[in-house]
């Protein structure tokens, strides 16, 4: 397996060859790093795009060799051994070495968790029925998309990203969809109520049919596969196929057996350092510290700009993300594109037209900016991460106002 | 199957097969052309597959969508005429031979 050697070789070893892992492993290269690199995956993949895994794939716009995002080949080219299909027993920080399941050991120099996210499981009985799927992996979504094939009634069961990707993408195979939200919104951890409220409109407009306050109970089922969804109501809700999407967890139990400080995600600072000076974090598995709280995200963004602090700081250089949070959703012909984090908001001002589907919702705190969502205006979202990385000072009334160029306060 | 020619900022060139369907841009990052970062993966996102494409090739591409049409309006490296995302040049056989320059920063 080529550049992994023996215990103490001083190579870089990236447990995980998700974006993150990916990422951290060029950019060791891109910083000059000469010496050996491992990136190891347990899944059987070469490093894909997992966003166009519920968008492109689902609706059957792209097949799986086109979202990979760096070929075997490319990454001999450039000196990075990759091992797929091969996970991670145990890592001993004293031996700065990584045990893999298939009795390997890599001795290393630096080390990078990047081990990703899974799905949240349903915590309800029935869902181990055949019929039930979770979408997080290529693997998930060939599943998924095969089974669309067949499937006349949907149930989502999670009104998230996730979910709602799922459901515009089970229209445009025409099936039935119902949505079964927990919250009293859609998006509710993730958007303020005025984009809640325009996707939930969106969603019905499509035919889906949604449920709010929708406590799930029970899946059913007979013969071992599922025959619909239980309701706390008492209503069942027929379906063919469940797709869950329930948010994720971090893979955190690797770093937590080896002693790193793990707090829903693996502690990092900004630039992407663990407890531990010889080991980095990146991506969906880390929570963030900043200020007195933690901040988890999960995003690519926060994957690739993670990476590349995670790199700069194995090499022992400092390269702090700090930029606004970025984040987008398709769903049918709209295009969701968010910037900053509009939690705690006190005023919002929208800009353009909601019954026109293209508007920005700019959401203040104390009189401060503090996060875009842009509806089918992406100028909008490609300024306001300028607005917000840049701390420039912004009105609502300007914000609202379209005759006022907000480009011309970035200036 | 079409072949294009990546001509990085610094002169540097390289030579991709990428199928028919596939867009400029898959065939670009799976081969590790130096250049194009694609962070989105290919959703009209990001514009950080900002390339120029040779304007022989310009007219035998469709047009821009209006997402793109904005999304390059906020490319990191300046905007030009022959300016396109390649995550939305989908390759036919008609591309054969297309050559597309990539700009000195994508973000």
């Amino acid at each position: 397996m080529g550049a992994a050697g023996a215990p103490d070789d001083g190579g870089m070893v990236i447990i995980g060859a998700g974006q993150a892992g990916l990422q951290v492993a060029e950019s060791l290269r891109a910083e000059g790093y000469g010496g050996p690199v491992t990136l190891i995956g347990d899944e059987p993949h070469a490093p894909y795009h997992r966003p166009p895994l519920s968008k492109a794939m689902l609706c059957g716009d792209a097949d799986e060799a086109q979202l990979t995002i760096r070929g075997p080949e490319a990454l001999e080219r450039k000196g990075i051994a990759l091992v797929t299909g091969v996970a991670v027993a145990s890592v001993d920080r004293a031996a700065r070495c990584v045990r893999l399941v298939d009795g390997r050991t890599l001795g290393y120099r630096g080390l990078a968790f990047a081990t990703g996210s899974r799905a949240r499981p349903l915590p309800v009985p029935g869902a181990e029925l055949e019929g039930v799927l979770a979408l997080r992996s290529l693997d998930d979504a060939r599943r998924i998309a095969a089974a669309l094939e067949a499937a006349g009634r949907v149930v989502v069961i999670g009104g998230g990203f996730i979910g709602l990707e799922v459901a515009a993408a089970a229209r445009k195979h025409g099936r039935a969809v119902t949505v079964l939200e927990a919250a009293d919104r859609l998006l509710a951890r993730v958007a303020a109520p005025p984009v809640s409220e325009f996707f939930a409109t969106l969603h019905a407009a499509h035919g889906v049919t949604l449920e709010l306050d929708a406590a799930v109970t029970a899946v059913e089922g007979a013969g071992g596969r599922v025959s619909g969804v239980r309701t706390a109501d008492g209503r069942m809700h027929p379906a063919d196929l469940v797709v869950v999407g329930v948010g994720i967890i971090p893979n955190t139990e690797l770093a937590q057996a080896c002693g790193l400080e793990c707090d829903r995600g693996i502690v990092v600072d900004a630039c992407a350092r663990t407890s531990d000076p010889l080991v980095v974090a990146a991506g969906d598995c880390t929570a963030r510290r900043v200020g007195d709280g933690l901040l988890r995200l999960e995003s690519v963004q926060n994957a690739v700009e993670q990476g590349k602090s995670a790199a700069a700081a194995l090499l022992g250089k400092e390269r702090p993300f700090t930029a606004a949070p970025w984040f987008w959703s398709d769903q049918y012909d709209v295009k969701l594109q968010m910037v900053g984090l509009s939690a705690g908001h006190d005023r919002v001002a929208v800009r353009g037209s909601v019954a026109g589907q293209r508007f920005s919702v700019f959401y203040f705190r104390g009189g401060d900016l503090v996060a875009i969502d842009s509806v089918n205006r992406a100028p909008d979202h490609m300024l306001g991460r300028k607005l917000l990385d840049k701390a420039v000072a912004v009105t609502p009334e300007q914000a609202a106002d379209e005759g006022f160029a907000l480009a011309t306060l970035v200036r | 199957m079409a072949k294009v020619t990546f001509i990085e900022h610094g002169g540097a060139e390289q030579v991709v097969d990428i199928p028919e369907g596939w867009t400029v841009m898959q065939g670009a990052v799976r081969n590790g052309v130096e250049g194009i970062e694609a962070e989105c993966g290919g959703s009209c996102a990001c514009a950080t597959c900002h390339c120029y494409v040779e304007e022989e090739f310009l007219d035998r591409l469709a047009p821009p969508s209006q997402t793109e049409e904005e999304m390059l309006d906020s490319t990191a490296s300046e905007r030009r005429p022959n300016s396109r995302l390649s995550c939305q040049i989908k390759v036919t056989s008609a591309l054969d031979g297309l050559v597309v320059r990539l700009p000195e920063a994508q973000s």
